[in-house]
């Protein structure tokens, strides 16, 4: 690791000075991502900030026709938490196949969106549910703010404080999971609230998370798995690595796709 | 550097790190408590798994400055004296191992298994709930009857408060 200061301030507003003291501090949440990160030297923040202390990051509330989730809350509390399997149900699961129950101990909700991995399962749902992320000082819908690879619409020194989830409507999140790091090879998250459909991926696209309008046109007009037959994201567009190629993920996203359509058409 | 003040296995401890020490440097090479493992180093073997405040942890991925005030327990600290903790004895009475490197963190995560869900757990719930623990010996088979039986054996009581007692 390169060097760096460290500080865990006790409120929000202090976090934030720190931030925008220097144009290289970063926020530390969970850290299931960073520190590795900073392991292998691919990062070299001046500063890192430590959130854990900041209450007003942490929770689970239902206001509004919402589910607001605090930032700093982990996984393991968004897959446990009655309040979100009784509202979200699709949320708490996407919430429990997150790395591992270690894992899951420690890392964040606002960390993994303020991140943006590629293969993170936390931004499929914000699309998928139009969610909209809270920061210290505005609120951007979820459309808005992934941007592309590891890319957000924060500015420097902007933190991501909640996300607000609405309610209605249905969603099922399918996801094929590497089966060392758990990190998704494709995962697909469905919604489909009256005449509307939303079909949100990770996991596979070189340009991180994205919206399928070719299969939520499909759905719209007939809502079965059928209806997905034939269809697949550009090939040449997906993630080709060692762990498969590009045209293998376009045929997983189409899989976990049709997987997720078949779920929401039995549970009706 | 930096002053750290923490609580591990009981007892309290201060020490000067620098800020880059990952909690299981700490642990190991200042601390000198080699139970607690570094396999790959990269969050997914599970072998530095110790408890934060009773929670499961990879302690690779945690620098221990972010541990400062908390309590943590690895696995030299189950044991009360020369009594194992039901967990460690379940894994001896099932011989839940072969060549131990991953065994520490097996017994922890199968402890931190016991506070979230429960002294009953049926295999299936075991094996999903390894995913982040690798063994390249057993095939498991005896890991997961060592906590099924471990965490009968705990009825619902947990770790640190044995230990503690």
């Amino acid at each position: 690791m390169f060097a760096f200061a460290y500080s865990r301030p006790a409120d929000l507003a202090e976090a934030l000075a720190t931030l925008a003291a220097s144009e290289e501090a970063k926020p530390l949440a969970g850290g299931q991502t960073l520190i590795p990160t900073l392991k292998q030297r691919l990062a070299s923040p001046s500063d890192l900030v430590d959130l854990s202390r900041l209450a007003a990051l942490r929770g689970i509330a239902l206001a509004d026709d919402a589910l607001t989730i605090g930032a700093m809350t982990r996984h393991v509390e968004v897959a446990t938490s009655p309040l979100v399997a009784a509202h979200l149900p699709a949320l708490a699961a996407l919430a429990g196949m997150i790395g591992d129950p270690a894992v899951r101990n420690r890392g964040t909700l606002g960390g993994s969106v303020a991140n943006n991995d590629p293969s993170a399962d936390y931004p499929a749902v914000c699309l998928a549910l139009d969610a909209v992320i809270v920061t210290d000082r505005r609120e951007v819908p979820a459309g808005d703010f992934f941007t592309g690879l590891f890319e957000t619409a924060l500015e420097p020194g902007e933190l991501v404080t909640a996300v607000r989830f609405p309610l209605g409507g249905e969603g099922i999140y399918e996801k094929y999971p590497n089966p060392a790091s758990r990190y998704a090879m494709a995962g697909v998250f469905v919604w489909r609230g009256g005449e509307e459909v939303r079909v949100a991926v990770t996991g596979a696209s070189q340009g991180g998370v994205f919206r399928w309008a070719e299969a939520e046109a499909a759905l719209v007009a007939e809502f079965s798995p059928s209806a997905l037959d034939g269809l697949r994201p550009e090939a040449d567009d997906m993630i080709a690595d060692i762990h498969g190629s590009g045209a293998y993920r376009a045929q997983l996203v189409a899989v976990m796709a049709k997987r997720a359509v078949a779920g929401l058409a039995t549970a009706r | 550097m930096r002053d750290l003040t923490l609580t591990i296995n009981g007892a309290p401890v201060r020490v000067a790190v620098d800020e880059r020490t990952l909690l299981v440097q700490l642990i190991r090479d200042d601390l000198r408590l080699t139970g607690t493992h570094v396999g790959c180093d990269t969050s997914q073997c599970g072998a530095c798994t110790v408890l934060i405040d009773g929670e499961a942890i990879k302690a690779c991925a945690v620098l221990a400055v972010q541990a400062g005030g908390t309590e943590v327990v690895t696995v030299e600290g189950l044991a009360a004296g020369e009594a194992l903790h039901p967990m460690q004895a379940a894994f001896r009475e099932h011989h839940g191992l072969q060549c131990g490197f991953c065994t520490p963190g097996m017994i922890v995560a199968g402890i931190d298994m016991v506070r979230r869900l429960g002294p009953q757990l049926d295999e299936a719930t075991v094996r999903a709930e390894l995913e982040g623990n690798l063994c390249r010996c057993t095939g498991y088979h005896n890991i997961v009857k060592a906590i099924q039986a471990g965490a009968l054996a705990m009825g619902g009581v947990t770790a640190p408060a044995v230990a503690a007692e």
